[in-house]
């Protein structure tokens, strides 16, 4: 602690000095950004995606270092409202900027600095795949990317020059289901409810992510068509966690889960055969010789979105290490890396240089594998001949039904679905 | 106090401590208190003097009509565990207590006994909640055994994620927090008592009745109020081993606080500071433990 506090007044006072010579004329058309000392990043995030690998990387490529704050997803958030200055470079999810922009804690992020900018795949920018409009309930990105000014706290509905955070890596998210034990074909949200799996399903308690899955099985089952599952009423609420509350008495639930390794454990376990999932998860079970499979179904997907924002403070030679950063990011080795692990990198032309031609039909394409496929650690995933759950990203992504959400009554929400744990 | 007019220097050592005490301890409590009455939305708090944090715990709860409402029916299963914890915690811990302090007569055995005790808290509490899963799971030992034995023909799910979960994890850790002040109470007795008893005529079970137990009293307390505060504000214990879907009050606390609802949080967390005290203060009143000391 204490010595990464000396090093980054050190950064301070040495670019203070270089900004005076530079000043002077005398330092002009030198790399600045590499003189002083190794530029040193506070990353704060969940960091589920970024391995050692990456950051040795990043070292090689550009002698930028990463020094991790890892938090929680609630907990990233409350992280910037909180201490603000305590990073230089946050990786948080679309949904949170309906709360943090409005408190002026993120700076605007200039899109001209961004090379691969163009690249940034239409879901994002347009909430589109291959042309055709995907579903948007919920905190879309395209809903809160663009802002109105760098120093702007309200989100612009045209596309600006300055956007919330730059896009890096979005997934749609399903359930994940073990079907050696249910040994038969899963093809609706209902199931999560259905009582053959009575003691023997799970879904995760983080409520503004838990809820969006809930809202999924209620419209599944037939009791209700949200107008907007992403900004539910009060009333609305009350008949979701109604439905839950009652199957929760009933027994249906095995556990909730709120850490990724606990999703892990339950389904490689068998405590629990059907749950909401995220696709790591998926991955880790799989790299047990369990299997496990992250089951496409008939309503959707429920889709999430992250990327890179500053801190308002943000300035000078800070500023230019962590748009470096960004920029090499997108250029396409993390992308492989991203997309290999089932996750989609927002910038895909430069992402498929990297992958091999294989790789790339797997993941992206949705054909059946050629050769074994390999996670980024090395560990099988997939034989030779298998296809990806859900098929290609046009698949996958197109049949997107809504995103991780922040409602306007999300007071309420977080009540009652503590109220539905208490019950 | 008596030392205290004595040698004022004994008066200057409790300064660094009292100071901590003030600045990391009274200082934050008072805070929380003050904002326990304050406003807040999405993304700050704000300061104000309304009853809203308090009155929406209490929302519904005099409406005897309907179900028990949330905030007592937490506090209702907090209790139960805080109950019956401690009453295992306390039998377990006495008599680990007592075979430590009077059969065990080195003070080597005495040490690597003590060692034993504290085996449970050489792991994490997140690798130590999830080894229970093997054990204790569908598939684990437990119920392998009990179904190759014939004792049950399906899976017993009440071993796991359940009240009898949470309870066993409790009293496998916090047994400890019983047998250390318990034995130190044990220690100081003086022997010749205890010979006198004999001699006099009491059978074993009498000298423990009337002579150990009501010696032991500080200890046991101490020990109470050891298990007692860490039951009622633990939540990582109850969300793990109760499958996160048992409600505990430090869950509500936690879970208001992630999402920044820190005024409600507070109002929440100095509910629970009001009746832990009282828990405690009853206890006190039944021994003073300023005399027995």
């Amino acid at each position: 602690m204490n010595k990464s506090l000396t090093r980054r007044n050190m950064l301070k006072t040495s670019t203070a000095a270089i900004g005076a010579v530079a000043g002077a004329g005398l330092l002009k058309g030198f790399p600045a950004i590499h003189a002083a000392d190794a530029p040193v990043i506070r990353y704060l995030g969940t960091a589920v995606n970024m391995g050692d690998a990456v950051q040795k990387k990043l070292f090689d490529d550009t002698g930028i270092k990463v020094k991790f704050i890892v938090k929680t997803t609630d907990e990233v958030v409350k992280t910037i409202f909180t201490q603000p200055n305590s990073f230089d470079i946050v990786d948080s999810e679309y949904f949170s900027m309906p709360k943090l922009v409005p408190s002026g804690n993120l700076l605007g992020m200039d899109t001209k600095r961004i090379k691969e900018w163009d690249n940034v795949t239409s879901a994002f920018t347009k909430g589109e795949v291959a042309g055709k409009k995907i579903g948007d309930q919920g905190t879309a990105p395209k809903k809160v990317m663009y802002l109105k000014g760098a120093k702007s706290k309200e989100f612009a509905s045209e596309p600006t020059q300055y956007v919330t955070l730059i896009p890096t890596v979005y997934n749609a998210d399903t359930l994940g289901i073990r079907p050696d034990l249910i040994k038969r074909p899963i093809s609706s949200w209902a199931e999560l409810l259905n009582p053959e799996f009575k003691g023997k399903a799970s879904i995760l308690n983080i409520p503004s992510i838990g809820i969006m899955d809930a809202a999924m099985v209620v419209e599944a089952m037939g009791e209700y068509k949200y107008p907007d599952k992403g900004n539910m009423t009060k009333e609305e609420i009350d008949l979701t966690m109604k439905i839950f509350t009652e199957a929760k008495k009933a027994g249906q639930f095995r556990a909730f889960w709120s850490d990724f390794n606990e999703s892990v454990n339950l389904m490689a376990s068998g405590e629990v055969v059907i749950q909401s999932m995220w696709s790591p998860a998926i991955t880790a079970v799989r790299t047990k010789g369990i299997p496990c499979v992250y089951q496409p179904l008939k309503e959707g997907y429920r889709a999430w979105a992250a990327g890179f924002g500053l801190p308002s403070t943000t300035k000078g030679r800070q500023a230019d290490i962590c748009y470096e950063f960004i920029n090499w990011y997108l250029s396409g080795w993390v992308g492989a890396y991203l997309n290999r692990q089932g996750y989609y990198s927002a910038v895909i032309p430069t992402a498929k240089k990297y992958m091999k031609a294989y790789e790339w039909d797997y993941w992206m394409m949705g054909k059946p594998a050629t050769a074994d496929i390999m996670s980024p650690e090395g560990k099988k995933l997939a034989s030779k001949g298998e296809v990806r759950d859900g098929g290609s990203y046009e698949a996958r992504m197109g049949a997107v039904a809504c995103w991780n959400a922040t409602m306007d009554e999300n007071k309420y929400m977080v009540r009652k679905w503590n109220e539905m744990i208490a019950s | 106090m008596k030392l205290l007019k004595l040698k004022p220097s004994v008066g200057l050592l409790s300064i660094p401590y009292s100071l901590i005490f003030i600045f990391f301890f009274f200082i934050p409590l008072i805070l929380t208190f003050i904002i326990s009455f304050w406003d807040y939305n999405e993304y700050s708090i704000i300061p104000d003097f309304i009853f809203e944090n308090y009155s929406y715990i209490f929302k519904d709860c005099l409406n005897f009509e309907k179900d028990m409402c949330v905030t007592f029916k937490t506090y209702l299963s907090t209790f139960i565990f805080c109950f019956i914890t401690w009453f295992f915690t306390l039998i377990i811990g006495f008599f680990v207590a007592y075979f430590l302090a009077f059969y065990v007569n080195s003070i080597t055995w005495q040490i690597v006994l003590f060692l034993l005790c504290t085996i449970p808290f050489w792991t994490s509490n997140v690798i130590r909640m999830i080894s229970w899963i093997p054990l204790l799971g569908r598939n684990g030992l437990v119920n392998d055994f009990l179904l190759s034995t014939g004792l049950v023909d399906a899976p017993q799910e009440w071993l796991l994620y359940s009240g009898f979960s949470i309870v066993l994890a409790f009293v496998h850790l916090y047994t400890l927090f019983m047998i250390v002040p318990i034995f130190n109470s044990m220690m100081r007795i003086d022997k010749s008592i205890i010979e006198a008893a004999y001699d006099n005529g009491a059978n074993g079970l009498q000298i423990l009745w009337n002579v150990i137990i009501p010696l032991c009293k500080p200890g046991i307390v101490i020990g109470s109020i050891f298990v007692i505060t860490v039951v009622m504000g633990d939540f990582i214990t109850i969300g793990i081993m109760g499958g996160q879907q048992i409600p505990s009050i430090g869950k509500i606390i936690y879970v208001e606080m992630s999402y920044l609802q820190l005024p409600a949080a507070a109002a929440n967390a100095v509910i629970l500071l009001a009746l832990t005290l009282l828990i405690i203060w009853i206890m006190t009143k039944m021994i003073d433990i300023r005399k027995e000391l």
